[in-house]
C-alpha cells in the first residue's frame, strides 16, 4: 500500500469503547438498516399496511357490535379501538424485528460484526432504533386512518405522551424477540414462536374490547397483561379516563423486560457459535 | 501467533482436541484437512467468534480469551461464505466497515474508494452486492477484511466453491496481501492452494495436528508428484500400464489406470524417477495426447501421512456447519 494513505484507525489499542464511538457505531449500523429499506422498499408494507387494513377491519366488523356493548355505536368503538391499535403496533414491530435479525445472522454478516471492535450492543441498539423508525410511520399511518374514520383528537400532548409510552414498551419486547432471533434456527420458527406468544397476549387484552364481558379467569388474565396496561394508559392519555395506575404498570414492566432481557440478548449475540 | 493445547467441544464432540500452532509474523500458514477436521473451528477462536473449552491462544499479541476487543482492531476475517451485506452496495459494505473501524466519514469514504479500486470493483461501487459474481464477492469480502490494515488476517477456505478462474483471481490477491507483509492463517482442502500461497503448512484431521513443516518438506515426506499419461490412442492403456510397472518405480501408490478418461497416473518421487518414467514410455513408442504433473490429491497426502484416508464423514464439526460441508464435499 502506497506511503499516502490514511493513517491507521488506532494505533493504541485500547480496550474500551468511549461513548462516542458507540454512538458512531450505532449511527454506521442505522444507515445500513436504513439503506436496506431504501433497496427494498417492500420492507415497509407492514408498517403501511397493517394500520390501514386493522383499522378498517375492526372499526367496520366489529364496531358496529363492540360500540353498542360500550354504550355508543360505531364511532364509540373507533375512540376505543384507535388507541388499541397503537398498542398493538408496536407489538407487531417488535415481532419483525427478531425475523430480520435471525436473516442476519445466516447470511454470514453477524460474523464480521462480531469480529469487529465494536460495542457489544451497537448491533441491536441500531436495529431497535430503525424499527422504532418504522414505528413512528406506522403511528402516524394509524392516527391519519382513525381520523378519517372519525376519532376526534382532543389531547395533542396525551397523544404524543401515548405513541412515546408504545414506543419504550415496544422497544423493550423487542429485546425479547432479538434474544428469539439469535437463539433459534430459521426465521420461520421466530415468527411461528412470535405469533403463538402474540396472539394470546393480544386478543387476551384490553386491545379489541372491553374485558368485563369476557369470563372471570380470562379477564383476570387480561388485568395483568402488561398489553392491557398499555392499550388502557394510551386511551386514558388520548380520550381521557383515569391514566397513573396504567401508565406505572406499563413503565414497570418496560423497565423489568428491558432489565433482564437486554442483558440476555446482547450475551446470546456475542457467544453465538 | 502462539496456539497452545487449544480445545474446543460441542456437547460430546469434540472439535478441537488439543491444538498448537506457531505462525511467524509475515508468513503464510496453511492448514490443510478434510472437513470435519476442526479447521473452521480453529479460525473462530483465534478470531474471537467462539471461546475455547480449554487451551491459550494469542494473536498478534493479544489473548483471544482475555483480550478480544484489542484483538479485533489488528485481525481480518474472510469466512468460507462471503461475509458481506447483500443488500448494500460494495461500496457502502467498505464504508460501514470503517465507521465500524473508527475511521472518520472521510478517511472511510477514501479507504472504500482506494480499495474497490485496488480489488478491481470500482465499476460496481454502486450496486448491491447481491448482484455480484462469486469471485467479486469474495473480492469485497477480502476488500472488506483489509480496511482497518489488519496485522493479521485469517482466510477461511476463500476459494472453496469457486471456479478455477476465479480461484486464480483470488490467490492473486492473497498473494499480494502477503507481499504488503501481512501474516495470514490459510484453511484449505486443497494442496494445490497451500503450496500457492502457504509457506508453512500444518495438516489437522479430527480436531489434531497430525503434521506440520515447510511445504516443500511436507511435500517430499507426501511423495512428490503423480505423471498424468494419455496416450493418443486408448488400446495402449494398459500394455503401457505394464510396462511402467514393469520398470519398478513405485512411488506413493502404484501406477493406476483412469479408464474413464483414458490415462495412466503414474506417482514419481523424485526428478529421476519423472524422467525415467518419460524414458519408458518414449521407449514402447507410443503417441501421446497429453502428459502433465499434477500435486499429490488431500486423499494421497493424508494415506501418506496417517495412513488412513481423508474425508471420512466424521462429525467433529459442529452440527451449524453441516451445510458447508454437504457443499464442499460436491
Amino acid at each position: 500500500m502506497s506511503a499516502t494513505t490514511v493513517p491507521p484507525a488506532q494505533t493504541v489499542h485500547d480496550a474500551r469503547i468511549p461513548l462516542r464511538g458507540h454512538l458512531r457505531h450505532t449511527g454506521a449500523l442505522v444507515r445500513r438498516n436504513l439503506l436496506w429499506i431504501r433497496q427494498d422498499p417492500e420492507s415497509m408494507f407492514d408498517a403501511v399496511l397493517f394500520p390501514i387494513v386493522f383499522t378498517l377491519l375492526f372499526v367496520y366488523v366489529f364496531g358496529g357490535s363492540i360500540g353498542q356493548a360500550l354504550g355508543g355505536g360505531q364511532e364509540a368503538y373507533v375512540q376505543y379501538i384507535v388507541p388499541g391499535l397503537m398498542a398493538m403496533m408496536g407489538m407487531n414491530m417488535a415481532q419483525g424485528v427478531g425475523t430480520g435479525f435471525n436473516q442476519d445472522f445466516n447470511s454470514g454478516v453477524m460474523d464480521r460484526f462480531r469480529s469487529l471492535p465494536i460495542g457489544r450492543g451497537s448491533v441491536l441498539f441500531a436495529k431497535i432504533a430503525v424499527e422504532l423508525v418504522r414505528m413512528l410511520i406506522a403511528t402516524t399511518i394509524l392516527m391519519v386512518v382513525g381520523v378519517l374514520v372519525g376519532f376526534d383528537i382532543t389531547n395533542w400532548p396525551g397523544l404524543l405522551a401515548a405513541v412515546g409510552l408504545s414506543a419504550v414498551f415496544g422497544s423493550a419486547l423487542m429485546w425479547i424477540f432479538l434474544t428469539l432471533g439469535v437463539t433459534m434456527k430459521n426465521a420461520q420458527s421466530v415468527q411461528a414462536m412470535g405469533f403463538l406468544v402474540l396472539m394470546p397476549l393480544q386478543f387476551g387484552s384490553s386491545i379489541f374490547a372491553p374485558p368485563q364481558s369476557m369470563p372471570d379467569w380470562l379477564e383476570s388474565f387480561t388485568e395483568y397483561n402488561p398489553l392491557s396496561s398499555l392499550a388502557d394508559a394510551a386511551r386514558g392519555l388520548m380520550v381521557g379516563g383515569p391514566v397513573a395506575h396504567d401508565l406505572w404498570m406499563t413503565l414497570g414492566w418496560t423497565v423489568a423486560i428491558t432489565a433482564v432481557m437486554a442483558p440476555v440478548a446482547i450475551h446470546k449475540f456475542r457467544t453465538k457459535d | 501467533m502462539t496456539v497452545r493445547g487449544l480445545v474446543k467441544h460441542y456437547g460430546e464432540t469434540k472439535a478441537l482436541a488439543g491444538v498448537d500452532l506457531d505462525v511467524r509474523e509475515g508468513t503464510v500458514m496453511g492448514v490443510l484437512g478434510p472437513n470435519g477436521a476442526g479447521k473452521t473451528t480453529l479460525v473462530r477462536i483465534l478470531s474471537t467468534l467462539l471461546a475455547p473449552t480449554a487451551g491459550q491462544a494469542t494473536v498478534a499479541g493479544y489473548d483471544v480469551v482475555r483480550q478480544p476487543r484489542q484483538l479485533r482492531r489488528v485481525i481480518g476475517l474472510t469466512g468460507q461464505y462471503a461475509s458481506v451485506d447483500e443488500k448494500l452496495p460494495g461500496w457502502e459494505n467498505l464504508y460501514l466497515i470503517g465507521r465500524l473501524l473508527d475511521l472518520s466519514r472521510k478517511e472511510a469514504r477514501a479507504r472504500a474508494d482506494e480499495l474497490l479500486e485496488r480489488f478491481s470493483l470500482t465499476d460496481a461501487a454502486r450496486r448491491p452486492a447481491g448482484t455480484y459474481s462469486g469471485g467479486m464477492r469474495r473480492r469485497l469480502d477480502l476488500a472488506a477484511s483489509m480496511i482497518g490494515r489488519p496485522a493479521v488476517l485469517f482466510l477461511d477456505e476463500p476459494t472453496t466453491g469457486l471456479d478455477p478462474r476465479t480461484r486464480n483471481e483470488v490467490w492473486d490477491e492473497v498473494k499480494r496481501l502477503v507481499g504488503e507483509g501481512v501474516t495470514v492463517l490459510l484453511t484449505t482442502q486443497y494442496m494445490e492452494e497451500a503450496e500457492q500461497l502457504a509457506s508453512e503448512l500444518t495438516v489437522m484431521d479430527r480436531g489434531k495436528v497430525i503434521a506440520r513443516g515447510g511445504i516443500e518438506e511436507l511435500k517430499a515426506r507426501v511423495g512428490g508428484r503423480t505423471l498424468r499419461i494419455r496416450p493418443a490412442d486408448p488400446l495402449r492403456l494398459r500394455p503401457l500400464a505394464a510396462a511402467l510397472d514393469e520398470l519398478g518405480i513405485t512411488g506413493l501408490a502404484p501406477v493406476t489406470v483412469d479408464a474413464e478418461r483414458a490415462a495412466l497416473l503414474v506417482p514419481v518421487l523424485s526428478d529421476e524417477q519423472l524422467t525415467a518414467v518419460v524414458g519408458a514410455v518414449t521407449a514402447q513408442d507410443v503417441t501421446l495426447a497429453s502428459i502433465s504433473t499434477e500435486l499429490p490429491s488431500l486423499d494421497e497426502v493424508f494415506l501418506s501421512l496417517t495412513g488412513h484416508r481423508a474425508g471420512e464423514p466424521l462429525d467433529t464439526e459442529p452440527a451449524g456447519s453441516a451445510e458447508h460441508r454437504e457443499e464442499v464435499a460436491a
